[in-house]
């Protein structure tokens, strides 16, 4: 194959891929919503249960007038919603479906996932900045505070994975998880990092994504009953939609990027490497969207913190348990 | 100070280091049209970052001129203008007015027609603090309590609706007694008057099921730990605070201040029923949050008591057909569900008072809401202008 018909194949999976999850993440967060506050939910669109009602969503979004605030920084404006959905695509070049369906399998893989997917803030920040709107404006420099206490806590914990798996590799830490942990007898049984030492890991992972993804109880870049919308106040149309789009495609990758270091990926317990070779999408995806629905479980049961209440849980909790739990790690990684 | 010396090198001494940057603060206009400020009201505040230096509310957008628009209706007219002061407690509004009528002209309503006032002023504060117990954690980010609250509430308000026709302002209360039931016929006939059929089976039903709702509260909001930390020692009224601004209702009660109008004056024959009045001390949110709940529950109490023990009789005493009120003032107060209101009536005799005063308990509660500013957050305002519970049109009128 040519390299042009490999990009655009690649490109196409890269995008269909966040695009579907995305659409439905989105589906999940209205039905489980819905369901968990005695309501139904879309019922009519697409004529069986509202499947579509993501896709008339979207279609009513772009119908809508593209409006620019009077006195807003225009070009600054129009151009936030698109670092902030390219900063979100960018994570899905480097996730691994299974051991050869990987757009990108690059060698600093969890660096570059953790990095790309900063870049979100950025826009979230240029987005409050040239709004021309005080609420926009308190939403983007609380995202962007938000941003420096939760890379932190989120970067630590990556760094214990990479310590116990000895690569920064994104398909190289979930074939880690494919070595034996312990063997009973002639059967060798592997298990993923969160049932080896990385418990703790996760819980500063899952927490910190959560920040970084702006989501209940961590929303307070957006805190409706706050700053009406926060960042997002002034825009409509497709580009509100972008936002949209970003936040549920931010719970995929962060769920994925989860999925990988922690929940083994594509590996199941148990599973020879043919079936794995097979069933891998099947299980990534499952565990992805099993962590989605943590995600959306949080968002319809917490409030939502205060920001200097973040700010602490992060300074005073998160990141001293993440460099603890990397001295740790890094012990048991000697020792043993 | 920076000094440029002869080499061209910048010197900076220490001092001009440690100097803080000023900024320049920011006013930030809250509302009127704002989703957490319970319709029209604004709130000019000062902001340094999150920080709110100053805070001023802006009253007046909601305001119907009530007081003006009684003095040119009869009293039967003026109950069903009442009914809009504060229209999450339509009923409760009209009580102290009636009362106030029928001590005037020295009518009294029959023991019946009291008890179904009581019945119907208890479930309308149900309703009330449900509709608080929905909005409050929607303000602190929780969308899933409004939906718990709100179902439940429809119990209240079906029960509501069967007795007097109306959920939200039911218009029910007349000088001298109640109304006759709705969809009950002729007012001749006199079985055809009473409470609905299956009323009071109804009724226990409700009181079982909305126990288990505050059970529901105590395990979603109550407990949680996200909630604790946004409720807990924000926003304090001292009950300093309470005396100098003439705080009432659940908010006073909150600071320790255990008075309740439905225990100290017997405009209704509270007396008669077997309940307490929460009270707690810390005076924060939490406290305010606490003891509306706990006031959901005394409530159903009263409810259960009443209508187990409902005497027989008329629903309403004989009144003149054209109702003179003769020449006099009063002031009558209830608890209502925000607190206390009261109408002070001056009647010179005849048809339509001369003038009435309405004092409503949202007005008085709002008052205080700058002094809790001082060093609050925005998230805080925003907590602490959900926990006092006020309505628009109870402060505007």
């Amino acid at each position: 194959m040519s390299f042009a018909v490999l990009l655009t194949v690649k490109v196409l999976a890269v995008l269909g891929l966040m695009l579907g999850g995305a659409l439905v993440v989105i589906y999940a967060e209205l039905k489980v919503g819905a369901h968990m506050q005695n309501r139904i939910g879309p019922y009519f669109a697409g004529g069986r249960f509202g499947w579509a009602q993501p896709f008339a969503d979207a279609l009513k979004f772009m119908q809508k007038e593209d409006l620019v605030p009077d006195g807003a920084d225009d070009r600054v404006y129009k151009l936030a919603p698109y670092v902030v959905l390219m900063g979100t695509i960018g994570v899905f070049v480097v996730l691994p479906l299974s051991p050869r369906f990987v757009a990108r399998d690059l060698d600093l893989g969890a660096f570059y996932a953790l990095a790309i997917s900063s870049l979100t803030t950025l826009g979230v920040l240029m987005a409050g900045w040239s709004s021309n709107n005080k609420y926009s404006l308190i939403g983007g420099l609380r995202a962007a505070a938000q941003l420096i206490a939760y890379e932190l806590p989120l970067v630590l914990a990556v760094v214990a994975v990479a310590i116990q798996a000895g690569t920064l590799s994104i398909s190289g830490i979930i074939e880690a998880q494919a070595a034996p942990a312990f063997s009973i007898g002639e059967l060798n049984v592997a298990l993923p990092y969160i049932l080896t030492g990385q418990i703790i890991g996760f819980a500063i992972f899952v927490v910190a994504s959560l920040a970084e993804l702006s989501r209940i109880p961590f929303d307070m870049p957006i805190a409706e009953s706050e700053l009406t919308m926060g960042f997002v106040t002034e825009y409509s149309s497709i580009r509100f939609a972008m936002f949209f789009l970003a936040e549920y495609a931010g719970m995929v990758s962060m769920s994925a990027l989860a999925t990988a270091f922690y929940l083994g990926g594509y590996q199941l317990p148990g599973l020879s490497a043919t079936a794995v070779e097979v069933l891998g999408p099947v299980i990534f995806i499952s565990k992805v969207f099993l962590l989605s629905f943590l995600f959306i479980w949080l968002r319809w049961t917490l409030p939502r913190f205060r920001e200097d209440q973040l700010q602490s849980l992060a300074w005073r909790w998160l990141i001293p348990a993440a460099l603890l739990n990397i001295a740790i790690t890094a012990t048991f990684k000697v020792v043993f | 100070m920076s000094t440029l010396d002869q080499s061209g090198t910048v010197h900076i001494s220490d001092a001009s280091i440690s100097v803080e940057l000023e900024t320049p603060g920011m006013t930030l206009n809250i509302g009127p049209q704002h989703p957490s400020t319970h319709g029209v009201l604004r709130l000019v505040a000062q902001v340094d970052g999150e920080r709110v230096s100053s805070l001023e509310p802006m009253i007046g957008y909601m305001h119907r001129g009530y007081e003006k628009l009684v003095e040119v209706r009869n009293y039967a007219q003026i109950i069903t203008l009442i009914n809009r002061i504060d229209w999450t407690a339509g009923y409760a509004n009209e009580v102290p007015f009636v009362v106030a009528v029928e001590r005037l002209t020295e009518i009294e309503a029959p023991d019946r027609a009291q008890y179904i006032r009581v019945i119907l002023t208890e479930m309308t504060r149900i309703s009330a603090h449900l509709l608080f117990l929905s909005s409050f954690p929607l303000e602190l980010g929780a969308s899933t309590p409004l939906m718990y609250a709100v179902r439940d509430r429809e119990y209240v308000l079906e029960l509501l609706e069967s007795v007097t026709g109306g959920r939200f302002h039911p218009n029910f209360n007349r000088v001298g007694g109640v109304k006759p039931v709705a969809g009950g016929g002729s007012t001749t006939k006199k079985q055809s008057q009473d409470l609905p059929a299956g009323f009071i089976a109804a009724t226990n039903a409700m009181v079982k099921r909305l126990r288990g709702t505050c059970v529901t509260f105590d395990g979603l909001v109550t407990g949680n730990e996200v909630f604790l930390a946004r409720t807990k020692g924000v926003g304090i009224i001292t009950p300093d605070h309470v005396h100098q601004y003439g705080i009432s209702g659940p908010n006073a009660r909150a600071s320790g201040v255990g008075f309740d109008v439905r225990k100290h004056e017997a405009y209704l024959p509270y007396d008669k029923f077997d309940f307490a009045i929460p009270t707690e001390t810390d005076g924060d949110c939490f406290s305010r949050y606490a003891v509306r709940l706990a006031e959901i529950r005394e409530s159903l109490k009263i409810i259960e008591q009443a209508v187990n023990d409902l005497p027989g009789g008329p629903l309403r005493s004989k009144v003149p057909r054209i109702l003179k009120v003769p020449a006099g003032e009063i002031y009558v107060r209830g608890e209502n569900p925000k607190g206390e209101m009261g109408y002070y009536i001056v009647s010179e005799g005849g048809r339509i008072p001369y003038r009435v005063k309405i004092r409503t308990a949202s007005y008085s509660n709002l008052a205080v809401l700058p002094e809790l500013m001082n060093g609050a957050l925005l998230p805080d305002l925003v907590a602490i202008l959900g926990s006092l519970d006020f309505v628009l049109g109870d402060v505007d009128r």
